[in-house]
């Protein structure tokens, strides 16, 4: 049961890296990713609401959305499941508004780099992905919140990297017209690739 | 076009090219391009944003005098989020194989922020037909990027485009073999990448 686990968390983590193969949060990435402090911040927030979201939506979901879930008050013919983006989206806004709350009380600084990009974790594709792919595969409450923590440290990953990269890449003489979105993108191409050089890992 | 007045068409107009959504304004990459392995999925992908855009756009514009400030992002999302529900709903009922290979990327439409950029930057501010046609020149300007990634990568990826080949079975047997990074997510970026360049290089634009 743990190499499952495990195994699930790798995957989660580099190989299907859930901004490098499946391209999810690429606009906080970008915007954010030309500082290596703030792009920390970010990726910890990210990595924070994703391992609350996913088991709290899976819960929603299971006990709630799904097809005959609601057998408990003794409906159990009701299939509520096209409500599930409306909800999630709800339960992750005010996850992240208490993140927010949070983090204004504890980390003054923090609160304040991130700045007007925090209420954006709110429609950050990442969020709402993780919580769509665990309905989408059928994950368990113990695999959805290993899911949801691996993506979120994968993202913490690939931003925190990029925004080294990118760091460097200020003293390198870069086509005029390549130079911003264009050379971040060619450089996100090459991160995914080494990304990829893990797949084929299996715990 | 000549329905339209002087204003209307540089509103419909602007953001297909010199303001296009994904390579000026960076916005709404999240979802653009996991759907660009083949260009039918693209397509249905560009539809789907047309719609869900320009029809967000148009209510919250009519609903712009009557939405409390403070409450905005929320009333927002949930017409957002509305649509895309109903997209999706649509697409199962109707086209139920691509359903299965857009899997989550119809909802991720939600958390796409070229919906909800500009309904906060426009159509918060705009009459409905102006934000209507705000919201189908974003959609638009969006699919053609979307598009023009998918069709290079169907096509060096699996010879193919729309599903027909168009790589003559003599090449593979001249030793041709189809570039398999191209069908992975390294080749969506790095053809994005190059996109941008050109783009920029045709329009002048530079970016510090």
């Amino acid at each position: 049961m743990l190499e499952h686990y495990l195994s699930l968390a790798t995957k989660a983590i580099f190989v299907e890296n859930i901004l490098l193969a499946y391209f999810l949060g690429m606009c906080s990435f970008l915007a954010i990713s030309n500082k290596v402090q703030t792009s920390v911040g970010l990726g910890m927030a990210v990595t924070f609401v994703l391992t609350i979201t996913a088991p709290a939506n899976w819960a929603i979901h299971h006990y709630f959305l799904e097809e005959g879930a609601l057998v408990w008050i003794g409906l159990p013919n009701v299939d509520l499941s096209y409500l599930n983006f409306i909800v999630f989206i709800a339960v992750i806004a005010a996850m992240v508004q208490l993140v927010e709350m949070i983090m204004d009380k504890f980390s003054p600084t923090l609160y304040h780099n991130l700045g007007i990009f925090l209420p954006l974790i709110a429609v950050n594709c990442a969020i709402l992905g993780g919580s769509l792919f665990l309905v989408e595969r059928k994950y368990t409450l113990m695999e959805s919140t290993i899911f949801g923590f691996g993506s979120g440290l994968g993202w913490f990953l690939a931003i925190a990297s990029m925004a080294a990269i990118r760091h460097r890449l200020r003293y390198s003489n870069v086509p005029s017209k390549l130079r911003g979105l264009g050379i971040t993108m060619l450089l996100t191409g090459l991160l995914s690739m080494a990304f990829m050089a893990f797949s084929g890992i299996d715990l | 076009m000549a329905l339209l007045n002087k204003k209307s068409q540089v509103v419909l107009k602007d953001p297909l090219m010199n303001n296009n959504p994904i390579t000026f304004q960076v916005l709404g990459i999240c979802s653009a391009l996991a759907v660009t392995v083949k260009v039918d999925t693209a397509i249905i992908m560009t539809l789907a944003v047309v719609f869900v855009l320009s029809m967000s756009n148009t209510l919250i514009s009519l609903l712009r005098n009557f939405i409390p400030t403070r409450v905005r992002i929320i009333v927002q999302l949930a017409i957002i989020a509305s649509l895309v529900i109903l997209t999706d709903q649509v697409l199962r009922a109707y086209m139920y194989e691509m359903s299965k290979q857009l899997s989550v990327f119809v909802g991720l439409i939600i958390t796409n922020c070229i919906v909800m950029g500009r309904a906060e930057a426009f159509a918060m501010q705009n009459k409905p037909g102006q934000s209507f046609l705000d919201g189908l020149g974003n959609g638009l300007g969006y699919g053609i990027i979307l598009i023009a990634v998918s069709i290079f990568r169907e096509i060096l990826g699996s010879g193919t485009l729309y599903g027909f080949q168009v790589i003559p079975s003599a090449f593979y047997d001249s030793g041709y073999v189809n570039n398999g990074l191209m069908v992975l997510s390294p080749g969506a970026f790095i053809i994005l990448g190059l996109i941008i360049w050109i783009q920029r290089t045709v329009f002048d634009i530079e970016e510090n």
